[in-house]
């Protein structure tokens, strides 16, 4: 049935494995930013060298030597239509940067979609590593494993004070940048997030909603990630990210309790009230759906929803974006248009799922 | 407000964009900065940037409004690789290449320590195959570390294994140095 192969195409093959503390933690990531020693980087190089970094990767993809390290797909970004460029976006495989540059900007994804080297983006590489669930060290792990033999191939701009040289100050040192996904309903809804946040960045790292810094969260989901790269390695940076998710899992499961012990009745009105919402409604605009899919996902760890899988949350959000839904319409579709058929899409995903 | 680009919903996004050092403001509602990609993902952080760049601005402001000599002069320091000149560098916040960290090596101190926390150097990995005597220079350094700390124990049985490691890597170190120099 189409609808269910366009399903298994919106949700990457990693994010259907179950990673540690997945009622919590929706996947880790980190990112590496490295550039080639001797090309100025992509903002200020002449189009001719930024192709010929391309064609390096392009020619190392072709000669198989980045499919014996895993399954690989080279993507020339200028081959791809503006949708196309939008959905992967939505899937963050590539930064909306990558996808508006012109000419010489490229990815590399692997097949489970776990792996994506961005070339000529800010920087002339960052490679990229998705775990489901609470998994840091492991991504650190098979992020050093990828750079140490990119490392091989490669004439890394790197200098023995600085450490790694990138093209803006905020990534110098370990060009690393670690993150955390992690869905937050219990302490948004007590509003103890806001109490948190202030805190969490004096460790220098940063709470953000899903659609960037200062935005609202929309559905309950919030980033975690490091803002300093200079001055500490890449495992004390991880340590400090992993203690501060390690606490707003506990402070997040406990208020789901205590919620659920004070206000039990109110809690599963709201759940069902939205379970009800997405199976019935005819239109329906993003905002609004990304807070009933954050209750329905709740209901889901709270064992009051059942035959909906947990994945319900992570899958419809990217889904019900824009791109897809106008890859899935195979046409332009206006904003009205899009909540409708934004509405039908979880309609039949919940009813599909039901069954 | 409506939002300038469907002219449809309340434009719920206020912000001020700098394309090229052109200051532009933005009005959009939440599907449209989504959309033509105002908002970018999470990994972004583009008001970090946008705040960066901001905090060279105010830097060059106060550096216009000065207009002394020597800080004009100053301003026109240009990396020799990429021809990035000090003044585009705070204007756009971002290196034009690696020889760029060179050339305004003696302004970036307070840069780095006001965006890493007062940081100015890296302990992290350092790259296998260029690193090399580095790798050396670092083992000795924490086996160092660790040696003082097992003095201090006074569990000399493991500082003996600490020593005798230090020298190992000494030895190793200096052989191939030796080789060079022949
Ligand atoms: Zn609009
Ligand atoms: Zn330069």
């Amino acid at each position: 049935m189409t609808l269910k192969r366009f399903m298994n195409e919106a949700i990457s093959p990693w994010m259907r494995e179950e990673g540690p503390d997945s009622d919590i933690v929706l996947s880790s990531r980190i990112r590496l930013a490295r550039n080639f020693s001797s090309v100025s980087y992509p903002i200020f190089a002449d189009r001719v060298k930024l192709t010929e970094i391309r064609d390096f990767f392009k020619e190392e993809y072709e000669h198989r030597s980045f499919q014996d390290y895993e399954d690989f797909a080279f993507i020339s970004i200028q081959d791809l239509s503006d949708v196309e460029k939008r959905v992967l976006v939505e899937k963050h495989l590539i930064s909306p940067h990558l996808s508006k540059n012109e000419g010489a900007a490229a990815t590399i994804i692997s097949k489970n979609e776990q792996v994506s080297i961005m070339i000529n983006e800010e920087d002339h590489i960052r490679l990229q590593l998705y775990f489901p669930g609470f998994q840091l060290s492991k991504a650190l792990e098979k992020a050093f494993q990828l750079d140490d033999w990119l490392e091989e191939k490669v004439n890394y701009a790197f200098d023995e004070t600085r450490g790694y040289l990138t093209s803006c100050p905020t990534n110098v040192g370990t060009g690393m940048r670690a993150s955390v996904m992690m869905h937050l309903p219990a302490l948004a809804m007590t509003k103890q997030i806001n109490r948190m946040i202030p805190a969490i960045n004096q460790l220098g790292l940063v709470v953000r909603g899903i659609y960037g810094e200062g935005s609202e969260a929309q559905g309950n989901i919030f980033q975690i990630s490091n803002q300093i790269t200079l001055g500490k390695s890449e495992e004390d940076i991880i340590g400090d990210l992993q203690s501060v998710v390690n606490q707003l899992i506990e402070h997040e499961r406990n208020a789901r309790s205590h919620i659920m012990k004070q206000s039990s009745t109110k809690l599963e009105d709201r759940i069902y009230r939205s379970y009800g919402v997405l199976d019935y409604s005819r239109v329906i605009g993003s905002n609004e759906a990304a807070i009933c899919l954050s209750n329905v996902r709740l209901g889901i760890d709270l064992g009051l929803i059942k035959n909906v899988s947990r994945n319900i949350l992570n899958e419809l959000m990217i889904l019900t974006q824009p791109g897809f839904l106008q890859q899935y319409a195979k046409a332009t579709l206006s904003a009205d248009e899009r909540d409708k058929l934004r509405a039908t899409l979880i309609r039949e995903r919940l009813q599909l799922e039901n069954r | 407000m409506e939002c300038q680009e469907c002219q449809q919903r309340p434009a719920t996004f206020h912000f001020t964009q700098v394309i090229n050092g052109d200051k532009k403001e933005v009005h959009v509602c939440e599907e449209c900065a989504m959309e033509k990609g105002y908002m970018t993902s999470p990994e972004e952080g583009y008001s970090l940037h946008n705040l960066l760049a901001g905090l060279f601005n105010f830097d060059s402001a106060i550096m216009e409004s000065k207009q002394s000599n020597a800080y004009k002069q100053e301003n026109e320091l240009k990396c020799s690789h990429c021809e990035m000149t000090l003044s585009q560098f705070k204007q756009l916040g971002k290196f034009g290449c690696a020889a760029c960290y060179d050339t305004f090596s003696g302004r970036l101190d307070p840069i780095f320590r006001r965006v890493h926390s007062g940081n100015t150097q890296h302990y992290g990995k350092i790259p296998k195959r260029q690193g090399g005597n580095l790798h050396t220079k670092k083992q000795l350094e924490s086996y160092r570390t660790e040696l003082q700390k097992l003095i201090g124990e006074e569990n000399f049985e493991e500082a003996a294994k600490v020593r005798d490691q230090i020298r190992a890597l000494e030895q190793e170190n200096g052989n191939t140095e030796a080789g060079d120099n022949s």
